[in-house]
C-alpha cells in the first residue's frame, strides 16, 4: 500500500515537476496570464470611477475576475502544449495512469496560477488603494481553496477540449459555468476579509467551496481516464 | 409501435392540457395578492421539475453509455438533454413575465434565477461541445462526461434554496413541506405537470429515433468514404 502510495505520487510529481519545468524553460503561459491580469486591471479602472469604500465592496469581485480570466490561459496551455509531437499520445502510452497525468498537470497549473495570482493582488492593492488585510492569512487561504476549484475543473475541461478546434473559446465557455459555485463563495469570502466584516455569518460560503473541492476533485479523478482513453 | 406511444402520448398531453386550461381560467380563482398572473405557475413549475427530471434521466443515460459503449444510450441522453434544455427556457421565459409583473423586473440577479440561469448556460455548453467533435465515440464519451458534472453542479442549484435568502417565493408545494397553495389550486398543477411529462416523452422518443437515424447515415457515408 505505501509503494503504491509512494509510485501514485512520485509519478504524479514527475509529470508535475516537467511541467513546471516546461513552464520556467519557456515561461509562455505564466508571461501572457500575469499580462493579461494587468490588462483587464488596467481595464477596470476604465469601467469604474469608484469611491475607496465602493471599491472595498467589490474588490473581492474585481479580484477573482482577473483571477479566473487570467488561469484559463494557464490552463488553456496546459494539456494544448502536448499536442506537439504527439507528447500527449506519448505521455497516455506511459505507464502513468490516467489520474496520476491528471493530478500532475492540475498541481502544476494549481502552482502557476497562485504564482500569478501572487504577483496580481499586490498590483490590485496598488493601483486600486486597498489596504492590506489584517485578517491577510485567511484570505490568502481563500486564495488556495478558490484556486484549487478552478484548477481542478479547468485542468480537467482543458483534457476535454485538448483536441477540439475551438478549444481557446470552448475552455472559458464550459468552465465558467461550472466555477460558479466556487467563485461565488471565493468572492464573498474575499469581499468579507478585505472589508473588515464578520467571517462567522459567512461560513456557508467556506462551506460551499470545501464541497466544490471535495466534490469535483473527487468526481474529476474518477472520470479523467474516461476522458483522456476512453 | 414507436409512432403509436408518440401519438398516444401526445393525444392524451393535449388532451389534459386542454381540459386543464378550462380549470385554470375558468374555475381557479384569482391569487389573493398576485392576482391573474400567479397562474403562469402552472407552467413555470411543472416544466422546471420536466427540465431537472430530464437532466437526471440524461445523466443515467450517459453513465450507461460509459459503462456498456452502446451508442443508443448517448442518443437517449443527447434526446433528452435537448428537450429538458427547451423546457428550462421555458422556466426562465415564464419566470421572467411572472417577474415583470410582481417584482417589477424581468431579471433580478436573486441565488436561484442566477443558478438556474447558470444550469441552462451549462446545458448550452453541453450542445456546444457535442457539436465541435465529429467522432461519435468520443463526442459520447466526452458529453457523457460533462453531463455527469453538470447534474452534480444542478444538486448546487437545488439545495440552493436551502442555502441562500431569496427572494424567491418559497416552495408553496405540500410536497416540498410548503403547504401554501390551496388543494383546488394544486391538483391543475400536478395533471400539468403529468401532461408536460407525457409531452416531454413524446418529444424525447422524436429525437431519440433522429440521432439514430443521424448515426445510421454517418456510419454509411464513412462506410462509403472508405471505399
Amino acid at each position: 500500500m505505501r509503494f503504491l502510495r509512494q509510485k501514485f505520487l512520485g509519478q504524479t510529481l514527475a509529470i508535475a515537476a516537467k511541467d513546471l519545468r516546461s513552464e520556467i524553460r519557456g515561461k509562455e503561459a505564466v508571461n501572457a496570464s500575469v499580462s493579461f491580469a494587468l490588462v483587464i486591471l488596467l481595464l477596470f479602472s476604465f469601467a469604474f470611477d469608484l469611491e475607496p469604500e465602493q471599491i472595498r465592496d467589490i474588490a473581492g469581485g474585481l479580484l477573482w475576475l482577473v483571477f479566473a480570466f487570467a488561469g484559463t490561459l494557464i490552463l488553456n496551455r496546459s494539456f494544448a502544449r502536448e499536442l506537439v509531437n504527439d507528447c500527449l499520445d506519448a505521455l497516455l502510452a506511459s505507464p502513468v495512469s490516467g489520474a496520476q497525468l491528471f493530478f500532475g498537470k492540475c498541481l502544476a497549473n494549481y502552482v502557476l496560477i497562485i504564482i500569478v495570482e501572487c504577483i496580481s493582488l499586490p498590483v490590485f492593492a496598488i493601483f486600486y488603494n486597498v489596504r492590506v488585510p489584517q485578517r491577510m492569512a485567511l484570505l490568502f487561504l481563500v486564495m488556495l481553496l478558490g484556486t484549487w476549484g478552478i484548477t481542478v475543473i479547468g485542468t480537467l475541461f482543458s483534457a476535454m477540449t485538448v483536441n477540439l478546434r475551438l478549444r481557446e473559446l470552448m475552455l472559458p465557455t464550459l468552465i465558467y459555468p461550472m466555477l460558479i459555485p466556487a467563485l461565488v463563495g471565493a468572492i464573498e469570502l474575499s469581499r468579507v476579509l478585505i472589508n473588515g466584516g464578520p467571517l462567522a455569518e459567512n461560513m456557508i460560503w467556506f462551506r460551499i467551496l470545501v464541497a466544490f473541492n471535495v466534490i469535483f476533485t473527487i468526481l474529476s479523478l474518477a472520470l479523467v481516464e474516461i476522458v483522456l482513453v476512453g | 409501435m414507436r409512432l403509436k406511444i408518440i401519438l398516444t402520448l401526445s393525444a392524451v398531453a393535449g388532451l389534459i392540457l386542454t381540459w386543464n386550461l378550462s380549470r385554470i381560467f375558468l374555475q381557479v380563482p384569482d391569487e389573493a395578492n398576485q392576482g391573474a398572473i400567479f397562474r403562469i405557475i402552472y407552467f413555470h413549475v411543472p416544466a422546471a421539475i420536466t427540465s431537472f427530471v430530464g437532466f437526471y434521466l440524461a445523466m443515467f443515460s450517459a453513465i450507461g453509455y460509459l459503462v456498456t459503449k452502446d451508442l443508443r444510450f448517448d442518443s437517449v441522453a443527447a434526446s433528452v438533454n435537448e428537450v429538458s434544455l427547451a423546457f428550462a427556457s421555458i422556466t426562465l421565459c415564464t419566470g421572467s413575465i411572472w417577474g415583470r409583473i410582481i417584482w417589477g423586473i424581468w431579471w433580478t440577479w436573486d441565488p436561484r434565477l442566477t443558478s438556474f440561469f447558470v444550469c441552462w448556460l451549462i446545458y448550452v455548453g453541453y450542445f456546444m461541445l457535442r457539436r465541435a467533435i465529429d467522432d461519435p465515440t468520443a463526442r459520447a464519451r466526452l458529453s457523457a462526461v460533462l453531463s455527469i458534472f453538470a447534474c452534480v453542479d444542478i444538486v448546487l442549484v437545488w439545495k440552493s434554496i436551502e442555502w441562500f435568502r431569496t427572494q424567491h417565493p418559497g416552495p408553496v408545494l405540500e410536497i416540498r413541506g410548503g403547504g401554501g397553495m390551496a388543494p383546488g389550486m394544486e391538483a391543475p398543477l400536478c395533471w400539468n405537470f403529468l401532461a408536460l411529462l407525457m409531452l416531454a416523452t413524446a418529444l424525447i422518443l422524436i429525437r431519440t429515433r433522429q440521432e439514430s437515424t443521424k448515426l445510421e447515415i454517418d456510419a454509411l457515408r464513412r462506410h462509403a468514404n472508405a471505399f
